[in-house]
């Protein structure tokens, strides 16, 4: 079941001032912005890798701050630039993290990653043994993306996941990953714009640590503001 | 002769065994413990690198009249080499953990390992290399330090070295010397394998 997350007047001093952000249980947003804007800490805040300063950030309108962490982290999916995969566990070891955690049977985690792994291109027979320095960048990723989708979790924070990848390798991604994602809620990063686009309904700018431009995504190129149309420009997409 | 090298070489192998196996036992936790806390990791660092700048012989010659720990024989020897042992793999245990990619570990906190979780699962296995690294270096520094503990009553190898010396009898001397140093060789072949086969 996706989450709704909330941002309730939440800084982070020095980075971020005031942000004020409601997003719908199953919503997919994308978090734009140039570097030190703000984007990533503010999706830092939904595991608890990062805490406000002030205000709070909650979870079906349970703050994180009497959230049992641990567990909370269990339910949320992250998937990160370099896919900070486990380089001493296997492919299927390092997509099995988190069902073992959550203590799920073995034939459950096999069967669940079987199922993934094959979406994603990586069948397990093929891929299950192998260790990540065996893969390329691309390859990684999904893995990555599977690790982080596997226990189903009702929130998935995305970090630039597909950032170092080559061009045709990050669309192939894009692809694979629109094709999971409905059933949770997602926070996306990117400062590509056209990648927002594709993957998610809603974008929202970060400038100097503050939320500048929050719309659907159809609109937001047509947003007046100088700031998105200079992101518009550099994103070079077709008019 | 050969039986009283046999007996040396054995005394040898049991003061080094000891003073290695509890310097891991201390020094691992240690590492830990500096990496955990900055502050005071550095100042723990420091006094162990301390340790490791005092003479041998004269760490020997210190250690006699302390209380419990001190005295003449082969308990000292071994207070002293486990005191040598600790440098390197304190240091080699911090360095290990530090050294581990910081993108694994914020993937780890992410997905919900617990701090103990986190050491046991991730940062250990990853030091793993850099620690054995440790332990060979310790181990192959304190079979040569051993010899000296015959100084002190400790036995080994050094005891022929001693007495060699003393009675102008160079056969002595390499009766000892000789074994000492296969036994340093053996240590590090076989730790470096070790060090290989876990990387």
């Amino acid at each position: 079941m996706p989450s709704s997350v909330q941002f309730r007047s939440v800084s982070v001093e020095p980075i971020l001032h005031d942000i004020n952000l409601r997003i719908a249980a199953g919503e997919a947003v994308a978090f734009v912005g140039r570097s030190g804007a703000g984007k990533t800490t503010t999706l830092r805040l939904v595991n608890g890798l990062a805490r406000p300063t002030s205000g709070e950030v909650a979870i079906d309108d349970v703050p994180l701050g009497s959230a049992d962490l641990i567990q909370l982290r269990r339910r949320t999916g992250y998937i990160i630039q370099g896919s900070g995969l486990f380089p001493h566990r296997t492919v299927y070891e390092n997509v099995a993290t988190v069902p073992r955690l959550l203590g799920w049977p073995d034939p459950q985690t096999r069967a669940a990653a079987e199922e993934l792994l094959a979406k994603l291109d990586l069948p397990l027979s093929r891929f299950g043994d192998r260790y990540p320095r065996s893969l390329s960048g691309g390859e990684q990723q999904r893995v990555g993306i599977a690790r982080a989708m596997i226990a189903k979790p009702a929130v998935l924070l995305c970090d630039e996941p597909f950032g170092a990848l080559d061009p045709i390798v990050r669309r192939d991604l894009q692809d694979a990953f629109r094709a999971l994602r409905s059933g949770v809620t997602i926070l996306f990063v990117t400062h590509d714009l056209a990648e927002a686009l594709r993957i998610t309904e809603r974008i929202v700018l970060f400038d100097g640590g503050r939320v500048v431009a929050d719309s659907p995504a159809a609109e937001f190129t047509s947003q007046p503001l100088p700031l998105v149309q200079k992101f518009v420009a550099a994103a070079s997409l077709p008019a | 002769m050969i039986a009283d090298v046999l007996r040396a070489t054995g005394e040898h192998v049991v003061i080094v065994v000891i003073a290695v196996g509890i310097a891991i036992i201390l020094g691992i936790p240690l590492g830990i413990w500096c990496a955990r806390r900055a502050r005071a990791g550095r100042f723990a660092l420091r006094i162990v690198d301390t340790i490791q700048t005092i003479p041998s012989l004269a760490l020997f010659g210190f250690l006699i009249p302390v209380p419990l720990i001190g005295g003449i024989g082969m308990r000292t020897a071994i207070v002293a080499l486990i005191l040598y042992s600790l440098l390197p793999i304190v240091r080699n245990t911090l360095t290990g953990i530090r050294g581990v990619d910081p993108i694994v570990l914020d993937a780890g906190v992410a997905m919900g390992l617990t701090d103990r979780q986190l050491l046991r699962e991730v940062e250990l296995p990853l030091a793993m290399p850099t620690i054995v690294a440790g332990i060979r270096i310790a181990t192959v520094i304190a079979i040569g330090v051993a010899t000296i503990a015959a100084a002190i009553g400790g036995g080994g190898l050094g005891t022929l070295i001693f007495r060699g010396v003393s009675m102008v009898d160079t056969r002595m001397i390499l009766a000892g010397a000789l074994p000492a140093a296969a036994l340093a060789l053996i240590a590090d072949v076989v730790l470096s394998f070790v060090e290989r086969r876990i990387a």
